[in-house]
C-alpha cells in the first residue's frame, strides 16, 4: 500500500467522522456564530443610528431652546412695553379723571358756596328785617308813648302805604 | 542573566539528548532505520506507539475490525504483535505492506474488508471531538451572552475572528452572491483541516497522528468540494465546459477544448487533494528526518554528533515553526480554492456586447 493509495477503512471512517462533524458544526456551530455576529453588527448599526438621531435631536432641542428663549425675551419686552403703556395710560386717565372730578367738585363747591352765600344773605336779610322790626318796635314803643304821636304816625304810614300802592 | 540561563538549558538539553541517543543505539546495537522511523510515522498503524525505552514499548492497542473470508473479526491489535491471529496477520513487504492480510486458497495474500480503528481514525476522532468542542463551545457562549454585552474576548473572540475572516474574506469574496449555502461546508473544512494539521504537530499522544497527511482524508475533502462545486452549478458553467467560447475548429469535429475542460473538472479537486496531503506529509517527514540526524551521527563520534544535534534541534525548531505556518496556510488555501471553484461554477450568462 503506497502513500498515494487511499485505504478503504480510513476512507470509511473519514466519511463517517467528517459527516458527523459537518452535521454538528453546520447545524449548531457556525450558523449560530455568524448569526450572532450579524445580530451584533445590526445592533451596533442601530445604536450608532440612534446615537446620531439623539445628537441631532439634542442639537434641535438646543436650537428650539434658544428659539423659545428668544421668543420669551421678545414677549417680555413686549409685555414690559405694554405694561409701561398701560401704566402711563392709566396714570394719564387717572389724572384726567382726577382733574375732572376736581373740577366737578370745585364746581359743586362753588355752587354750594353760592347757595350757602345766598341763604346766608337771605338769613342775614331776615335777621336784619327782624332786627329792624325789633328796633323799629322798640323805637316805636318809645316814640309811641303818647297817643298823638301814635295817630300821627299811623296816618303817615297809611299815607305812605296809600302812596306806595298807587 | 535570563538569556544566559536559557542558553545553558538548551546546551544541557542537547548534551543530554545526544547521550540518551547514543545509549539507545548502543543498547539496540544496530543502525537506526530512518526509513522505517519516518514512514512508520507517516503511514497509518494498527496501534498507537507512544515511546520506547530500551526494549519496552509503550503502545496503545486499538481495535481491529476486519471482515475476512471467515467472517467478522473484532479484536485488539495487541494480538497481532506475535504474528498470525485468527488467520490474519500484518503483511511485511509486498503490495499490502503493513496492512492486515489473509491467505486465500491458492496461498496468495489478499486484503479482507478492513474497518479497523487505526491510529489515524483515533486521531481523527480525537481531533474532531476537539473541533466540535471548540466550535460548539463558542456557539454556547453566544447563547449565554446577549448581543448587547458586546463582542467576546479571549478564546471565543479568537475563534470568532477566524470564522469571520474565512466567512468574509474567503467565502463571500470567493463565491460571490449565493454564498450562504456553501458557508457551513467551507467553514467546517477550514477548521477541520486546521485542527488536524495543528494536532499533527504535537509530538505526543493526543496529537501526532498524521491525519491530514493521509490521502484518504484529503480525498474525502476533495470529493466534497467536487460535489459542492458541480451539484449546484449554473447552466452557463456546463455550457462553458462542453461548448466553450472558442473557435469552432477547436471543439468540432474533434472536441479538443471540451475534453480539456472536462478534465479540468477533475484536476481541480485532485490538485486540492494532493496539495494538502503532500504538504502535511512532507512537513512531518522533514521534521522527523531532521531529528533522525541525531541518531544517525551517533556512530561517527561524540564531537560531530554534538554539533549535528545542535544543528538538528535548531532546524527542527525552525521546521516546526514553519509547519505551524503551513498548517494554517494549507487550511486557508484549501478553503480559498474550494470557494473559488464554487464561485466559478456560479458563473452567470455573459451579457452580449
Amino acid at each position: 500500500m503506497g502513500l498515494l493509495t487511499p485505504d478503504p477503512g480510513l476512507l470509511f471512517w473519514m466519511v463517517v467522522v467528517f459527516g458527523i462533524v459537518f452535521f454538528l458544526l453546520a447545524k449548531f456551530g457556525f450558523p449560530v456564530i455568524i448569526k450572532m455576529v450579524d445580530d451584533r453588527k445590526a445592533y451596533i448599526d442601530n445604536s450608532l443610528k440612534a446615537a446620531r438621531e439623539a445628537n441631532e435631536q439634542l442639537a434641535n432641542v438646543k436650537i428650539e431652546g434658544e428659539k423659545i428663549l428668544a421668543q420669551a425675551h421678545e414677549e417680555q419686552a413686549r409685555i414690559l412695553k405694554s405694561a409701561t403703556e398701560t401704566r402711563d395710560r392709566i396714570i394719564r386717565e387717572a389724572q384726567e379723571k382726577a382733574r375732572l372730578e376736581g373740577d366737578r367738585l370745585m364746581e359743586e363747591m362753588k355752587k354750594q358756596i353760592e347757595t350757602e352765600k345766598e341763604s346766608a344773605i337771605r338769613d342775614i336779610r331776615r335777621q336784619v328785617a327782624l332786627l329792624s322790626v325789633g328796633i323799629a318796635e322798640k323805637v316805636m314803643r318809645t316814640k309811641l308813648a303818647d297817643e298823638k304821636e301814635q295817630t300821627e304816625l299811623i296816618s303817615r304810614l297809611v299815607d305812605e302805604m296809600v302812596e306806595s300802592s298807587k | 542573566m535570563k538569556k544566559v540561563r536559557y542558553i545553558w538549558t538548551l546546551v544541557l538539553l542537547m548534551v543530554f539528548t545526544s547521550g540518551f541517543a547514543s545509549a539507545e543505539t548502543s543498547n539496540e546495537g544496530g543502525e537506526v532505520d530512518v526509513n522505517e522511523l519516518v514512514f512508520g510515522h507517516i503511514n497509518d498503524a494498527y496501534s498507537w506507539h507512544i515511546l520506547s525505552i530500551g526494549d519496552t514499548h509503550i503502545t496503545i492497542p486499538l481495535p481491529v475490525i476486519v471482515k475476512s473470508s471467515t467472517g467478522w473479526h473484532v479484536f485488539s491489535s495487541e494480538k497481532l504483535e506475535d504474528g498470525e491471529y485468527e488467520g490474519l496477520y500484518i503483511a511485511e513487504g509486498g503490495t499490502y505492506d503493513g496492512k492486515i492480510v489473509e491467505r486465500n486458497s491458492s496461498g496468495e495474500e489478499v486484503r479482507p474488508w478492513d474497518m479497523s480503528i487505526t491510529k489515524n481514525v483515533v486521531g481523527l476522532i480525537i481531533n474532531s471531538t476537539i473541533l466540535v468542542w471548540i466550535v460548539l463551545g463558542c456557539a454556547r457562549w453566544y447563547k449565554k451572552h446577549p448581543v448587547e454585552n458586546g463582542a467576546p474576548r479571549g478564546g471565543v473572540g479568537m475563534v470568532e475572528s477566524m470564522v469571520l475572516m474565512i466567512y468574509n474574506d474567503v467565502i463571500k469574496e470567493g463565491i460571490g452572491p449565493g454564498y450562504e449555502r456553501y458557508a457551513p461546508y467551507l467553514l467546517t473544512a477550514f477548521f477541520f483541516i486546521l485542527v488536524n494539521n495543528l494536532m499533527g504537530l504535537i509530538p505526543i499522544f493526543p496529537g501526532g497522528a498524521n491525519v491530514t497527511g493521509n490521502i484518504a482524508i484529503t480525498l474525502v475533502l476533495a470529493l466534497l468540494t467536487f460535489f459542492f462545486t458541480n451539484a449546484f452549478a449554473t447552466k452557463e458553467y456546463w455550457k462553458d465546459i462542453f461548448w466553450p467560447d472558442v473557435p469552432v475548429w477547436l471543439k468540432a469535429p474533434i472536441p479538443m477544448m471540451p475534453v480539456i475542460e472536462f478534465f479540468g473538472l477533475f484536476t481541480k479537486p485532485f490538485a486540492l487533494m494532493i496539495r494538502l496531503f503532500a504538504n502535511i506529509m512532507a512537513g512531518h517527514a522533514a521534521i522527523l528526518s531532521l531529528l533522525s540526524i541525531i541518531f544517525i551521527t551517533v556512530k561517527i563520534g561524540p564531537l560531530l554528533n554534538g554539533t549535528m544535534t545542535f544543528v538538528s534541534v535548531a532546524f527542527g525548531i525552525f521546521m516546526t515553526a514553519l509547519e505551524l505556518l503551513v498548517a494554517f496556510i494549507q487550511a486557508y488555501v484549501f478553503t480559498m480554492l474550494s470557494a473559488v471553484f464554487i464561485g466559478l461554477s456560479k458563473v452567470k450568462e455573459k451579457e452580449e456586447n
